[in-house]
Parts: C-alpha cells; structure tokens; sequence
C-alpha cells in the first residue's frame, strides 16, 4: 500500500527510485571519498560510520536521511559527484535540510545539467516508514510516494 | 527574497552568465533559508574551505575556469585552508605515488586558479587558522563574513564577534565574489540566541577537545551559551584563553555542527549581554567529571588493532599558534629529559601556518623540537589522512575533529605527551 508524505522542495523535480535509507546523519565526504578517487561508477558507500549505507551503491537512489553531516566541504562533493554522474536520483530529508546538503544540491542545480530533486521536511515518520529497496515517486511540489 | 535593483540585474544577467549563475546559486540559497534580504560582506577579508586540488573533482576546477574565462573574480583578497602535502612529513614511497598521481594531482594547477580568482598570498595564506595575528585574517567584531571552514566559522562567530554561516565550500567564493550573502541564521540577532544552556560542574579545568567535543553531540548545529567555563579559563581572552577555545570550537564544530557558542563572562556578546543571550525555553546540559568520562569512553576505536603501535603522531588540527608550539616545545623536552630519553619515541608532527612557522624558526623552542626529532609542518593532517593507506596506519592525535573525520586515535594532550615519549603499543 502507498503512504503518502508532504516535504518541501529545495530544489524542485520528479524523480521514482529505490529507496536507500540512512538513519544517522549522512557524511557526504566519507561516503563518497573512495567512489571518487577510484572512479566506482556506481558509488558505493564509503563511510565505515554509517552502517546502513557502507558498501551500498548511492547512484540513482531515492537518498532518505535526516541531514548530512562531516567537513564543510560536503556541498562541494555532492557537487562533483553529480557532475560526474554519479548522484542520486533524489534526496529526501527528514528534517530541515542543512546548509552543507543545500549548497550541494543548489550548485548541482545551477551548475550541471544533472537533476536531483531535493525535498526536506518530510518529518520523523517518513525515515520511520522508508525502507531500503522501497520505490520512491517524488512529485515537483514535494509530495513524495513511498511503495 | 527580496533583491535590490543592482542585484536584480546581476540575477537577470546584465552582467554576465556566470555572475547570473553565481547569484542564481546564492539567492536559491537564502531562500532555502528563509532569507529575506541580501546584506554586504563587511570583512576584510575572504577564506576559502577548499585547499585541494582533487584531481577527480573536475566540476569544481571547471567552474573556477568558467569563473576566470569571465573575469568573475572574489572582491577581497582571501586565505584558504592548508594545503594537502608536505614532503617533510613523514610518509612511504606508496603513500607518495597515491597522493600526487591518484589524490591531489590538479594541486599546482588549482592553486594557480585560486591566485586568479583571489588568494592573498600562495606563500603565507594557507591555513585553516587564518585569524591568527600573523597570518592577518582577523575579522573585527559584527564583521559579516563568507567563510565555510567550520573551525574558523565558530571561532570568528564566538570569539571575535563577527557574523558568519556555517556554509559549504564554494559557497564561501561566491559570497566573495558577490559581496553579498543571504542574511539568515547566525547573521541575524535572532539566530544567535543560545537555545542550550551548559553548566560546566567540573572539579579541574576540562580538557577543550572532550569539552568541545560533549557539547557538539549533544546541542549539534544549535546555539549554546556555556557557563561556569570562565571559573577556569578568567575573564580575559587572553593569548591562553584564545588557543583553549580555538580547539574547543573545533571539536564542536566536527563533533556536531556548532557555528557559534557563548562563555559566561569571557566572549564578547556573552560579556555584553548576559543572559539576555539565552532564548526562551533553552534546554540545559551539565557536564561534570563523570559526563567528560563518559564522552571520551565512546570514542569508537577504528583501528583494525586496537593495540597496534603508533606510527605517527599529529598535534595541530586546527593549526598551533606561536605560543601552543612554544608551549609543547618545552612540555616534550621536560618529559623527554625525565624519562632519560633523546627523541621522540613516535614520529610526531605538529602543524601550524607557515606564517606562524617563520616566526618560529630561529627561536630556541624550534631547535629543541629539532633535536628531538619533530616535525614541524604547515600539512592539513586530515587531508594527509585522506589518502587510504594512511587511514589504514595507527596514527596518534590530540585533535578531536581529525578523530571524528579519520581514523586517527584521541589522547588527552598528557596522554599523547606520554606516548610520543615512551612509544610501544596502545
């Protein structure tokens, strides 16, 4: 059965992928690090810290997380990422987005020809009902599908 | 949000593409925020987060040469954090070949594009510690910045009074460029309220980087105003006072997200405003001996043995001042003299910014850390610790941030001390 979420949309779009769900803060520069300086096409986690998402493939993903977390340079490498292909079709926030997740998701927009929707406030239920491998509809006005 | 005519036309792309794109960028990003307005860049100066040529970060190096090609360039003169190697660092032959032929292979051609877009000086403006006197990079207070660097964000912030957001790398640039930032969060008096109240009950003075480090998992991006603290550290921000709180917001910052604290008595909006700092309904956290204890008990331990020997040491992260280094010079020749011992039993780096480096040398504490086998580097040892075959090496810290973001094992300063001399496994 559907359940139904209403967030708001940082950056707006229609996106349907699986979902991969991380509950603890998302450290965008651990995670990516290795998939970056070994060329994985398919991004596999690399943050041995987050143990829902280590060893997973990020690419094309509808990327559930409450925030990120980690160095200040996280936008920068959510930015990379996405200009070499190698984002996820999504990001769904929990909370409020934090800063470092909303410059790299506003850089991917303005910069690249990428499209990663991006929609924050989904609220505490959303990570609670999401399971990994769930299929994720993201809608233009935020209102996201989980089946 | 609403714009002025000047940066309206900026947006509508009167002056260009790629200022339209870099306004794009930061008026989607004060609206996230809820900003409201723009206000202007007051600092002096700019600091940049990024250091590191990445060779496979080529979004970011093609965008510095769209910024260029179109003469886009940073209003004020910047710093930017440390740069990635150092070859009197201790490393391996294969560690080399990662660093400069996988890792940070656009190093020189990065800096080049950090020269022509702003960089003050590819000498002496290296370093994440860009406030320090001898660096130059020291805001005023109510200064408004746009910074990213999350250590030098919560010190200008809490200690020097001025106004900055926790941004994110380029980020930080184009504020720079503009000369402009959305006003929202700790640029507003609102969002500088402490929604935490710390009671510090605790019998000696803390260790910053535990202290730091408690108050960061437990507030993380939130705003906390600390009391107690002042009964240790006086009601000055002298030199000593300055260096506790460098380390103790830069464990804040990496083990939360703290971009701002207040100290009963020593900061200065906490001396000028009390407690009219602290927001209604703020929540309290007492931290006494047993809670510093607890925090540092559940410090995962990463290493694959966790009894493994110790191969390197890093002391600095953030960067030492003068008198820090000054400080361990003497505090490691004591103990080396005690325990009978001539050089230190651990290769140990300590980092500090070259500017800082040059008063250094020639002083007798320089050539004591010589004698005793010492480096002394202007490195980031977390972008040193980035490379995987360091991740994988039983490296030995006093630094609460590289403990977070690598691999490396946290020692109180006296632990470290002892282990620095003595050596031997954990």
């Amino acid at each position: 059965m559907a359940k139904v979420f209403k967030g708001r949309p940082v950056v707006p779009g229609k996106a349907t992928a699986k979902a991969l769900v991380s509950h603890g803060g998302f450290n965008t520069l651990a995670s990516y690090q290795k998939s970056l300086l070994f060329g994985d096409k398919t991004a596999k986690c690399s943050d041995q810290n987050n143990p829902d998402l280590y060893g997973q493939p990020m690419v094309g993903t509808a990327l559930c997380l409450p925030q990120t977390i980690g160095s200040t340079t996280g936008g920068l490498v959510l930015f990379s990422a996405t200009a070499m292909g190698r984002q996820p079709a999504c990001l769904l926030f929990s909370e409020p987005i934090d800063s470092l997740a909303a410059a790299g998701a506003i850089l991917s927009e303005v910069w690249t020809d990428a499209s990663m929707p991006t929609v924050d406030s989904l609220g505490a239920e959303f990570l609670d009902y999401v399971q990994t491998g769930m299929t994720v509809t993201v809608d233009e006005d935020g209102t996201v599908t989980v089946e | 949000m609403r714009l002025t005519p000047e940066q309206q036309a900026i947006l509508d792309g009167e002056q260009g593409e790629v200022l339209a794109k870099v306004m794009k960028t930061m008026v989607m990003y004060g609206d996230t925020f809820g900003a409201e307005e723009m206000v202007e860049v007051t600092g002096e100066k700019g600091h940049l987060v990024t250091s590191f040529g990445f060779g496979v970060m080529t979004a970011m190096f093609d965008l510095m040469d769209q910024l260029i090609e179109a003469g886009v360039v940073s209003k004020q003169p910047f710093t930017v954090d440390p740069r990635p190697m150092d070859k009197n660092v201790p490393s391996n032959p294969i560690m080399d070949l990662i660093t400069k032929k996988f890792m940070y292979t656009k190093q020189a051609s990065y800096e080049e594009q950090l020269a022509a877009v702003g960089l003050e000086s590819k000498e002496t403006g290296f370093t994440c510690a860009c406030y320090f006197d001898e660096v130059g990079n020291t805001p005023k207070k109510g200064d408004i910045l746009s910074w990213a660097e999350s250590s030098a964000v919560v010190y200008a912030n809490s200690v020097l009074g001025a106004r900055c957001n926790r941004n994110s790398g380029i980020i930080d640039l184009f504020g720079s460029i503009l000369g402009f930032v959305p006003k929202f969060g700790l640029l507003t008096d609102e969002g500088r309220k402490a929604t935490w109240v710390i009671d510090i009950q605790t019998s000696k003075k803390p260790e910053a980087q535990v202290l730091g480090s408690a108050i960061g998992m437990k507030v993380m991006e939130e705003v906390p105003y600390v009391r107690g603290l002042d009964l240790f550290l006086g009601d000055e921000l002298n030199q000593s006072a300055k260096d506790y709180l460098k380390d103790f917001g830069a464990a804040s910052a990496s083990n939360g997200a703290v971009g701002l604290y207040h100290i009963a008595g020593l900061t200065p909006e906490a001396v000028e405003q009390g407690e009219a700092l602290i927001a209604e309904g703020a929540k309290t956290y007492v931290i006494d001996d047993a809670e510093l204890e607890r925090i540092e008990k559940n410090y995962p331990i990463i290493w694959k043995d966790p009894n493994a020997t110790p191969k390197l040491a890093f002391i600095g992260c953030p960067h030492l001042s003068l008198e820090q280094l000054k400080d361990w010079a003497h505090r490691l020749d004591d103990a080396l003299t005690a325990a009978g011992k001539k050089k230190v039993a651990v290769p140990t780096v300590m980092t500090t910014p070259e500017a800082v480096l040059r008063q250094f040398n020639g002083t007798p504490e320089a050539a004591i850390l010589k004698a005793r086998g010492v480096v002394v580097s202007y490195i980031c040892p977390l972008m040193y610790m980035n490379n995987p075959l360091a991740g994988k090496m039983p490296v030995i810290t006093n630094s609460n941030k590289l403990r977070t973001y690598t691999s490396a094992r946290y020692f109180r300063d006296e632990q470290l001390l002892d282990r620095i001399v003595k050596g031997g496994a954990c």
